[in-house]
Parts: C-alpha cells; sequence; structure tokens
C-alpha cells in the first residue's frame, strides 16, 4: 500500500509531469484556453499515458534494449489512434476545437517519459497505476491553467463543456463577470506561458514554506572523541 | 583632524541613479509638451495615473518582496517606466488601460526578475506590447491632432473620456476621430500601411491631410520635441550616442535603400525617423541601462538591431508601429552582443575598443 501512495505522491505531486518535469508543455500551453479543452485533452493524455504504461510494462521482458524506443512509440501511437477514433465518434465538437493536438499526444515528452523510466523498469500493476497518477496530475495542471485562462479571459468557468460531458453539462456553464473588452494575452499563447511561470511559483513556494516548516528531526550530535582514552 | 580612510573603490559616481532618472524626466518634458499641444490634455490624466499606479505597485511589490521601499521608490525608476508607458499610449485611452499596463510594467516585468537592475526586458515596452495585444482597438485610437479634428477636447472632456469613455456631449473616441470631412483618421504611419497594402502607391497615399510636412501632421512635432529632449540626455551625458545612432542608422540605411528600390511602396526616410515611436524608442526607451547591451560597441550593435527590426516591422509586419516589438527581441539578444562585443582588457593582445 505505501507504495501505490508513493507512486500517487509522485504523480500529483513531487514528479508531477507538467510542473516539475516541464513535460508535454506544447499541448499544455496551446489548448488550454477553456476549461474544457484542457479537461479534453488532460483525459484523453491520461487514458493513453494507462494504456501505454500497462502495454510497455507487459512486454518489457521481450523488448530487446537496443530498439525500445521505437517500440514505445509505436504501442503509444497505437493508443492515442484509438483515442483519437473515440473522440471523433463520440465528441465530435471537442475533436474539432483539440485540433492536431489529439494526434501530437503521440509526440508527448510526458508519456515516453514514463515508458521509458518506470513502466519499462516495473510490474504492470504500479506501472498502470504510475500511469493513472501521472496523467491524474497532468489533468490537474491543465485544468487549473485552462480555469485561471478561461477566468482572466473570457469571465467564465467551463463554457462548451457540453462538448465532452453532453447536453446536461450546458448547466454547468458559470458567468463570473461579463467585461466588453477581455484581456485577450490569457487567452492567447503568451498567456498560457505566464500563467505556466505563476503556478510553478506557486508550488515552489508551497514546496518552500512546508520545508521551512517541517519540524526538523532531533539533530544526531556525535562527538569525536580529541583527546585519547586514559 | 582625522582621516577617514574608506575601502575602495575611490572614485564616485558621477550621479546617483535617482539623479539620472529625475533627469530622464526632465528630459522627457519637451515631448509631454509636445503630446499636450497635439492630442489635449489626456496626456495630463494618463501621467498621473501611471505615476500613482507605478508608485502604488511598486509599494505593494517592494513589501511583498520584504525589501526597504524607501530606496526603489527614492530613485524615481517607476515614476520613468510610468511615463514612458504614458507617453506610448493613446492620450484618451480609457483609465483601466493604463493602470493594468503600468502593474504588469512594474509588477511582473521588473519585480518578479528581482527589481531594478535585474530586469531582462525594458518595463515599459513589455506592458506596451500586453496591451497592444490585449486591447487592439483601444491601442490603435490615437486622436487626431488637435489641427485637423473637429472637435477641441477640453480638459474636462478628456476628464469623462478616460473614466466613462464618453464625453460630457456624449460622443466616444472612435467619433473624435473623425476628421473635418466625417472620416475617420488614423496615424500617418497606420494610413500609409493600409494604403500600400490596398495597392495604393506612397504619393497617392501622402495626398491624405494628415501628411503635410515631411511626416505627418503632429507626429513629427512629437519626434522632434524627443530628439531635442534626448539630445540634451547626451549633452548632460546621461546616456552615450551608440544605441541612439545605432538605432537610427539601422532604420535610415534600409529605408533609404528602399525607397531607391521601390520609392512607391515603401515608406519614406523621414516618415520612418520622424513618424511613430522612433525618436521616443532612439533616445529613451532603447537607452535603458538596466536591459541594453552594456559595452559601448555592444549598445552600437543593440541600436542598429533595433533599428532594422523596427525597419522590418514596419515595413513587413502586421503593425504599423514595431519599437516595443524591436526593442524587446533586441532585450533578448543583450546576452550574445554582450559576449561578443566585450572589451579587451587593456594590456592583453587584440583589439580594445
Amino acid at each position: 500500500m505505501q507504495e501505490y501512495k508513493n507512486i500517487s505522491l509522485q504523480g500529483l505531486w513531487h514528479n508531477n509531469p507538467a510542473l516539475v518535469q516541464l513535460l508535454g508543455l506544447c499541448p499544455l500551453l496551446a489548448v488550454t484556453a477553456t476549461i474544457t479543452n484542457a479537461m479534453g485533452l488532460g483525459l484523453a493524455t491520461m487514458l493513453v499515458l494507462i494504456g501505454s504504461n500497462l502495454t510497455v510494462s507487459l512486454v518489457r521482458n521481450w523488448v530487446p534494449k537496443e530498439i525500445r524506443i521505437p517500440v514505445f512509440v509505436m504501442v503509444i501511437a497505437a493508443f492515442v489512434t484509438v483515442i483519437q477514433l473515440i473522440m471523433n465518434a463520440y465528441f465530435y465538437g471537442l475533436y474539432q476545437a483539440l485540433g492536431i493536438f489529439i494526434p501530437l499526444i503521440v509526440t508527448n515528452c510526458a508519456i515516453i517519459g514514463r515508458a521509458e523510466a518506470y513502466a519499462s523498469k516495473n510490474p504492470w500493476r504500479q506501472s498502470a497505476f504510475d500511469g493513472l497518477m501521472m496523467g491524474v496530475g497532468f489533468t490537474l495542471v491543465l485544468m487549473t491553467l485552462g480555469g485561471l485562462r478561461e477566468i482572466i479571459g473570457n469571465g467564465t468557468l467551463f463554457d462548451g463543456a457540453e462538448l465532452l460531458l453532453g447536453e446536461w453539462a450546458t448547466a454547468l456553464r458559470i458567468e463570473l463577470f461579463t467585461v466588453d473588452y477581455p484581456l485577450l494575452l490569457a487567452i492567447l499563447p503568451p498567456g498560457a506561458f505566464i500563467g505556466m511561470g505563476f503556478i510553478i511559483a506557486l508550488k515552489n513556494a508551497i514546496d518552500h514554506y512546508r520545508e521551512q516548516h517541517a519540524s526538523k528531526p532531533e539533530k544526531q550530535v556525535t562527538r569525536a572523541r580529541v583527546t585519547a582514552q586514559s | 583632524m582625522t582621516f577617514r580612510i574608506a575601502p575602495a573603490p575611490h572614485t564616485k559616481p558621477a550621479r546617483s541613479t535617482g539623479q539620472v532618472m529625475r533627469l530622464v524626466c526632465y528630459a522627457l518634458i519637451p515631448g509631454a509638451l509636445a503630446h499636450y499641444v497635439i492630442f489635449g490634455p489626456g496626456i495630463i490624466i494618463q501621467l498621473l495615473l501611471a505615476t500613482i499606479t507605478a508608485v502604488a505597485t511598486e509599494f505593494l511589490f517592494t513589501q511583498a518582496r520584504r525589501r526597504t521601499s524607501h530606496n526603489t521608490l527614492a530613485d524615481y525608476s517607476a515614476v520613468v517606466t510610468a511615463v514612458l508607458l504614458a507617453l506610448s499610449i493613446p492620450s484618451l485611452a480609457p483609465w483601466w488601460i493604463i493602470v493594468i499596463g503600468t502593474v504588469f510594467s512594474i509588477g511582473i516585468v521588473k519585480h518578479l526578475y528581482g527589481g531594478i537592475g535585474q530586469n531582462i526586458f525594458n518595463p515599459a515596452m513589455a506592458g506596451y506590447v500586453v496591451l497592444l495585444v490585449s486591447f487592439p482597438l483601444q491601442m490603435t485610437s490615437w486622436p487626431l491632432p488637435a489641427e485637423l479634428s473637429n472637435f477641441s477636447v477640453s480638459f474636462y472632456d478628456a476628464t469623462q473620456l478616460i473614466f466613462s469613455g464618453y464625453t460630457a456631449d456624449g460622443y466616444n473616441v472612435q467619433q473624435l476621430k473623425a476628421g473635418v470631412d466625417g472620416i475617420s483618421m488614423a496615424t500617418p504611419l497606420d494610413t500609409l500601411k493600409t494604403g500600400l497594402s490596398q495597392q495604393l502607391t506612397t504619393p497617392e497615399i501622402t495626398n491624405n491631410p494628415i501628411f503635410s510636412g515631411i511626416a505627418g501632421v503632429g507626429w513629427q512635432l512629437l519626434n522632434a520635441a524627443f530628439l531635442l529632449g534626448g539630445l540634451a540626455l547626451i549633452a548632460t551625458r546621461v546616456i552615450s550616442w551608440h544605441i541612439p545612432v545605432g538605432l537610427m542608422l539601422g532604420l535610415a540605411v534600409p529605408a533609404l535603400i528602399g525607397s531607391a528600390i521601390a520609392p512607391d511602396q515603401s515608406i519614406g526616410l523621414f516618415m520612418h525617423l520622424f513618424g511613430g515611436a522612433t525618436m521616443l524608442g532612439a533616445f529613451f526607451i532603447a537607452t535603458d541601462p538596466v536591459s541594453a547591451a552594456t559595452s559601448n560597441r555592444g549598445r552600437l550593435y543593440f541600436g542598429l538591431l533595433i533599428g532594422f527590426l523596427v525597419y522590418v516591422i514596419r515595413t513587413w509586419g502586421g503593425y504599423p508601429d514595431g519599437v516595443a516589438f524591436a526593442v524587446l527581441l533586441a532585450n533578448m539578444c543583450v546576452p550574445i552582443i554582450d559576449k561578443y562585443s566585450q572589451p579587451t582588457v587593456y594590456g592583453h593582445k587584440g583589439s580594445s575598443s
């Protein structure tokens, strides 16, 4: 149980793919203009991560070391194709909104990073769980950034959520305030970079605060004997 | 009598940061006056708003960073940033434009990078670019120069416009922009750029009443005023000549070549030098001692790069003027310029400059 708890902590906080490893920044910055897009891409990435981690872990003993990267990429590409076709069939509006960034999940370094760093060395249960936790961590960061940018840029939350969640989700749309002239910067790519910088800074500040206020273990004083024992 | 022996260095800088920044403020007075004469009293409100916001932001951020607010407020650097930003934006823009821009300039571009002396980007121009990208309509709505305008905007009208968007008579900025014949007019550079994109030739476009003189009504006077203030800065040795000269060379040489090759499809030399924000940029913005190159040779390259980028953006870019973008792009190149223009230490082989 301790192992799974550790994996969760690593994925959600200490080794978060977006905040600490800074992997997969391309989709992170490109599609987080609204929280719905962010959630859609986050979920898609998470499913691919679970699938690829599981598969890579299962075949890890039969893949020669020399050609492991092409094999990983093909596994990932297969899962991305599956997700892409599913989204095309069931979430067409979101599929169009995310556009090229769904097939580009293949090149998301977070996925191949986990396949290489974790799944190719660990049993399948832990690998699949690692994929889930890394995916959840990535999705949460995407949603935070998407939410921030949507609030600052549009004054809304969950705009267009029905594209992902079905008709009932139109009720989720929250209009926080209306602006005549939205702060376009927040919606444009530079806003994503600046927002991401702030989120990383916040995470570091929290870590710093906790480190300073953590109860320090009692210092073990070991004295070296300098005088000869009589 | 006792001799106090202070530790090295024994030479004293000629001026403190505060004195330099105050001199820059004084040198901006001719430009601000010209601005007032040409575009009306809105500039006073913008200057006040910008300065108050800048000082407040500076105070809050130094407090949050647990620094002493007194020193940073007393060096006037925030005031200079605020004044430059206020002079860069249209004088009748709504109040929140200048407030957002100043908070971004001081808070994010300056203090998040470590305060004065640490910022890699010019704060005023970064704030300007944020505003231009975020609010393109307000940031390009320059009022008409007074001599062309149907309306004379009083101080009361300007206050009303900035804080509510309408004058007491119910006109908004767009209506005030309408010229004598009721046709809305843009800035000279903007008009020229739009005309050129519609396949008009430069002589055809410059028949427009906004182009009298060498670089358009109002703007030539504004640039001349900034040139005057800038020359005063060089004369008092607050700035060196390298950046302004480099910038103007970098702009003038391509402009001359361009107008020699295609005189009907290019922006003329005087239009380049005395239109838009060229002089303000050359003497006051690019010469920011923090974000510019450090050696004299480097400063020359830095200026040349900005001038060339301004030409490129004005000729082929999407925006009518490009000083702000050019300065930010050149700021990014400063480390590499500094690396390759490092002067040789005296006594070492090689050329020293």
